[in-house]
C-alpha cells in the first residue's frame, strides 16, 4: 500500500519541476538560472535567500578548487613536486606539485556536492513554482515562520534526520567511496604524496592479488583459507558449548543460578583488550604458564602457544572460546528458556537421553530461531580483529607470507598493510573483498529475520 | 498448570536418584569451568598488587603486596601518562555519548513513528551499511580527517565515534515499535506537535532504551583500539586507556611495567564491568530482540 502512494507522489513531484519550464511565468522561468528568485519575489525570502546563497557559495567553490579536483581526477595529478633553484635567495626550494591524494579526496568531495547542488536546483524551481500556483489559487505561501514550526512537527523527520545524515555522509559512505576508487590506483609506499603522484591502474591490484604475483596471491589464498576455518571453529565451538553451558545453568535442581551466570558473565564485562592482552602474556614462551607447568614437570621444554603456526591457531580458537562462551550463554539463556517444556517431557518418556534431546528438540529449535545471529556471530568473526590481533599480532610471521603472519585474518592483514607498509591500494583491494564476503552474508541473514519481515505487523 | 506439576512429579519419583547424580555431575563441572574462566581474572588482580619487580614471577601468588603500582600510575607520569590517558577517553566518551545517544534516538523514533516516502529507501541503505564493520575504510576516514587538519586530536575521535553511530538504529526502533501508538494520536488529538510528542511522551517511556543507548556509547571510546591507533599514530598525549595500556606491554616496556598494567586494568575494568553487569538485561534484548519474537 505504502509503496504505491510513494511512486504516485513522486511522479507528481517530478511532473511539478516540468510543469514549472512549461507552464510556469516568467519569474518562475528566471528561477531556472537564478536559485530561490521566485521565492524571494513573492515573500518566502529567507528561503529564497538561502537558495540564492547555496548557488552562490557553490559557484565560488568550483572556481576556486572544485574545478581543479574534478578536471585532475582523470589522471589525478600530473605536476610533480620538484626542486627549484631560486636565483635571488641562492637556494633550491621545493615547489609543490600536484598532491593525488587530495585530487581524489576532494574530487569525491567535489561529485557529492554537484549531487547536492542539484537537488536543491529542483527543489528550489519547485518551491517557486508552488508559490506560484499558491499566488494564483489567491492564497499567501507560508511564511519563513510557518517553515520553521512545520520543521518541528510535519517535517519533524528532516530536523531528527540531518544531523545523523551528515555523520554517516562524511564518516561511512564517503570513506567507502574514497576507499573503494583507492583500490584502482597504485596508491603505496613508493606513491607516497606529496613527494610522488599516484595515478589509475585499473584492475592491477585484483589481477595481482588473485593471480599474476604468486607470493601475494599464495598469501591471499592461504589467508582467506584460514579466515573461513577460523571463523567456522569460532562461531560453531562458542555455539554449542555456550549454549550447553547455558542448559547446565539453566537445568532444574540446579541452585544459584544466578551465581554462575555473573561468574561468567563478568569475563564480558571486563574489557577485551586487558583479558586479551593478558593471556597473550600469559602464553608466552617464557610465560607464567610455561613456568607452572615446567615446574609441575609436565613438559621439559617450553610448549610454543604463539610461535609455532600450528599451535597458535589452535590457541587462538581456544582462547576465543574463553571469551566466546559465556556470551553465548548471555545470550542463550532466555531463549532456551522459551522451548516449550512437553517437547523435552514427551521425550524423556519416548525413553530420549539428555544428548538425544539435545541434538533432537534443542538443537533444531535455536538453529531455526537463532540462524541471523549465528549469521551475523560468523561475519563478526570473519573481521573478528581484537582477538587476533591482541593475542598473536597475526603471527608468527612467516617467509611464505607476503607481510603477514599465520594466524593473520584479513581484516588484520589489511591493517597491517596500512599501518606498517602504507600499502593502501593492496589494503583497499582487500577491503573490498572483505566487504563483498561480509555484505552477502549479512544481507541473507537480514532477509531471514523475523524481526524486518513482520514490521508492519507488529505494530 | 496442574497437569505441568503432575508430570514434574512423576520425573522427580521415578528418575530421584539419577537427577541427584546428574546434578551432582554439573555442580563439579560448573565449578571447573569457573575457576578456568574466572583464574585469569584473579590472577590480573593479584598482579596488580604484587610489590616483586619482572614481567613474569615462577609462581602464582605474589610474595609481597603492594598498593605502589596504582601510586606509580598517578605519580610518575614521564612516559605513560595514565590520569591524562584516563580524563581523555572520558572526555570522549562523554561528547560521544552525547552526541550517539542523540543521533540513535532521533534516526529511530523517526523510522518507527514517522511517515515520509523515502523512509523505506533510507532505512534499507542504512541497514546495509551498518552491515559492515566500520574500520574497514579507516584509512579513507583517516586521510580525510588529516585534509580537514584534525588527525591526532580528540575531535577526530568524538567525530569517529559518533559520526556512524546512527547505523544502530535497529535496536532502540524495536523498543520504539512497542509503544502504543493510541497515545501518539492522543496527543495529535490534544494539539500535541510531532516534536512534543517525541520530547514529552515516547522518551519519559523509554527509560531503558535510553539508558541502553547512553551506556553502549559511553563504552565504546574505552574498549576501542583500532581507531585510535590509527589516528593518533605517535601522539602520546592523546592516546586513550587502551591503547596506551598496550603501550605498557610492548617488548621493551613489559619488564618494567607489566605490574602497573595490571594496576591499570583493574581501574579501567571495574568501572565497565558494573555498568555492564548492570545493562546485561538490556543488552541481551537488544540482540536476541528479534529473534525471540519471531
Amino acid at each position: 500500500m505504502e509503496d504505491i502512494n510513494v511512486s504516485k507522489e513522486l511522479k507528481n513531484d517530478k511532473s511539478l519541476f516540468f510543469n514549472a519550464l512549461k507552464k510556469g511565468n516568467l519569474i518562475t522561468k528566471l528561477s531556472f538560472i537564478i536559485m530561490g528568485l521566485g521565492c524571494i519575489l513573492r515573500g518566502q525570502i529567507v528561503k529564497g535567500l538561502i537558495f540564492l546563497a547555496l548557488q552562490v557559495s557553490f559557484i565560488v567553490y568550483i572556481l576556486n578548487s572544485g574545478w581543479y579536483y574534478l578536471s585532475n581526477l582523470p589522471t589525478l595529478g600530473k605536476e610533480v613536486q620538484r626542486q627549484v633553484w631560486n636565483e635571488e635567495l641562492q637556494i633550491y626550494e621545493y615547489k609543490p606539485g600536484d598532491n593525488s591524494m587530495l585530487i581524489l579526496l576532494f574530487g569525491v568531495v567535489t561529485i557529492f556536492a554537484i549531487g547536492a547542488i542539484i537537488l536543491m536546483y529542483v527543489k528550489s524551481v519547485k518551491e517557486s513554482y508552488n508559490c506560484e500556483l499558491i499566488r494564483k489559487a489567491g492564497n499567501r505561501p507560508p511564511t519563513f515562520k510557518d517553515d520553521v514550526k512545520n520543521l518541528f512537527d510535519k517535517n519533524f523527520h528532516k530536523t531528527l534526520l540531518t544531523l545523523p545524515a551528515i555523520g554517516i555522509i562524511l564518516t561511512v559512505i564517503m570513506p567507502l567511496i574514497f576507499m573503494i576508487l583507492m583500490a584502482f590506483t597504485n596508491f603505496d609506499k613508493t606513491h607516497q604524496p606529496p613527494g610522488k603522484l599516484f595515478t589509475w591502474v585499473g584492475f592491477e591490484n585484483f589481477k595481482n592479488l588473485f593471480f599474476s604475483n604468486s607470493k601475494m596471491s599464495g598469501t591471499f589464498v592461504k589467508i582467506l583459507i584460514w579466515t573461513f576455518v577460523w571463523a567456522v571453529f569460532a562461531t560453531f565451538s562458542n555455539y554449542l558449548l555456550g549454549m550447553i553451558l547455558a542448559l547446565l545453568i539453566n537445568k532444574k535442581g540446579i541452585k544459584f543460578k544466578g551465581f554462575w551466570r555473573t561468574i561468567f558473565v563478568l569475563t564480558i564485562a571486563v574489557p577485551q583488550f586487558v583479558t586479551l592482552l593478558l593471556m597473550s602474556r600469559m602464553f608466552q614462551d617464557v610465560g607464567p604458564i610455561n613456568i607452572l607447568l615446567q615446574k609441575l614437570g609436565l613438559t621439559s621444554q617450553a610448549i610454543k602457544f604463539i610461535t609455532d603456526g600450528t599451535n597458535a591457531k589452535i590457541f587462538v580458537i581456544i582462547v576465543n572460546m574463553w571469551v566466546g562462551i559465556p556470551y553465548t550463554m548471555l545470550i542463550t539463556s532466555g531463549i532456551l528458556m522459551n522451548i516449550p517444556e512437553d517437547l523435552y517431557e514427551s521425550a524423556k518418556i519416548d525413553g530420549a537421553g539428555p544428548v538425544t534431546a539435545f541434538m533432537k528438540i534443542t538443537l533444531p529449535y535455536m538453529l531455526f530461531v537463532t540462524t541471523p545471529y549465528l549469521i551475523t556471530q560468523f561475519v563478526g568473526n570473519i573481521n573478528n580483529f581484537n582477538v587476533i590481533y591482541l593475542l598473536t599480532g597475526g603471527g608468527p610471521n612467516s617467509l611464505n607470507y607476503f607481510q603477514a603472519g599465520e594466524t593473520d585474518l584479513l581484516v588484520t592483514w589489511l591493517y597491517k598493510l596500512t599501518v606498517n607498509e602504507q600499502n593502501y591500494s593492496l589494503a583497499s583491494t582487500i577491503a573490498i573483498i572483505i566487504f563483498v564476503i561480509s555484505a552477502t552474508l549479512s544481507l541473507i541473514a537480514y532477509n531471514r529475520s523475523a524481526s524486518v519481515q513482520k514490521e508492519d505487523t507488529f505494530q | 498448570m496442574i497437569d505441568k506439576n503432575k508430570s514434574n512429579k512423576n520425573i522427580k519419583t521415578g528418575y530421584g536418584m539419577r537427577t541427584k547424580i546428574a546434578n551432582a555431575i554439573i555442580y563439579v563441572i560448573l565449578t571447573v569451568l569457573a575457576l578456568i574462566w574466572i583464574f585469569p581474572l584473579v590472577w590480573l588482580i593479584l598482579q596488580s598488587f604484587r610489590a616483586e619487580k619482572g614481567a613474569y614471577t615462577t609462581y602464582i601468588l605474589p610474595k609481597n603486596y603492594t598498593f605502589n603500582n596504582y601510586i606509580k600510575l598517578f605519580t610518575e607520569t614521564d612516559l605513560f601518562n595514565y590520569p591524562r590517558w584516563f580524563m581523555n577517553t572520558l572526555v570522549v566518551a562523554i561528547f560521544t555519548c552525547i552526541l550517539s545517544t542523540l543521533m540513535i534516538l532521533g534516526t529511530s523514533y523517526t523510522f518507527s513513528r514517522l511517515r515520509f516516502k523515502s523512509r523505506k529507501p533510507m532505512m534499507n541503505v542504512a541497514l546495509i551499511l551498518g552491515m559492515f564493520p566500520g574500520f574497514m575504510s579507516m584509512t579513507a576516514v583517516y586521510h580525510i580527517l588529516k585534509s580537514l587538519q584534525l588527525d591526532q586530536s580528540l575531535i577526530a575521535l568524538v567525530i569517529v565515534y559518533s559520526g556512524g553511530s546512527a547505523l544502530g538504529f535497529m535496536i532502540s526502533k524495536g523498543f520504539f515499535d512497542t509503544i502504543p501508538k493510541a497515545l501518539d494520536e492522543a496527543a495529535t488529538i490534544d494539539g500535541a506537535t510531532k516534536s512534543q510528542i517525541f520530547w514529552k511522551i515516547t522518551l519519559p517511556l523509554s527509560k531503558p532504551i535510553i539508558t541502553y543507548t547512553v551506556l553502549t556509547s559511553f563504552l565504546a571510546p574505552w574498549v576501542d583500539f583500532i581507531f585510535v591507533s590509527v589516528i593518533m599514530k605517535d601522539n602520546y598525549q592523546n592516546y586513550t586507556i587502551a591503547l596506551g595500556l598496550y603501550q605498557m606491554l610492548t617488548r621493551e616496556n613489559v619488564n618494567a611495567y607489566f605490574t602497573q598494567f595490571c594496576a591499570g586494568a583493574v581501574l579501567v575494568a571495574i568501572p565497565i564491568t558494573i555498568l555492564f553487569i548492570y545493562m546485561q538485561k538490556y543488552y541481551v534484548e537488544g540482540i536476541t530482540g528479534g529473534s525471540v519474537k519471531g
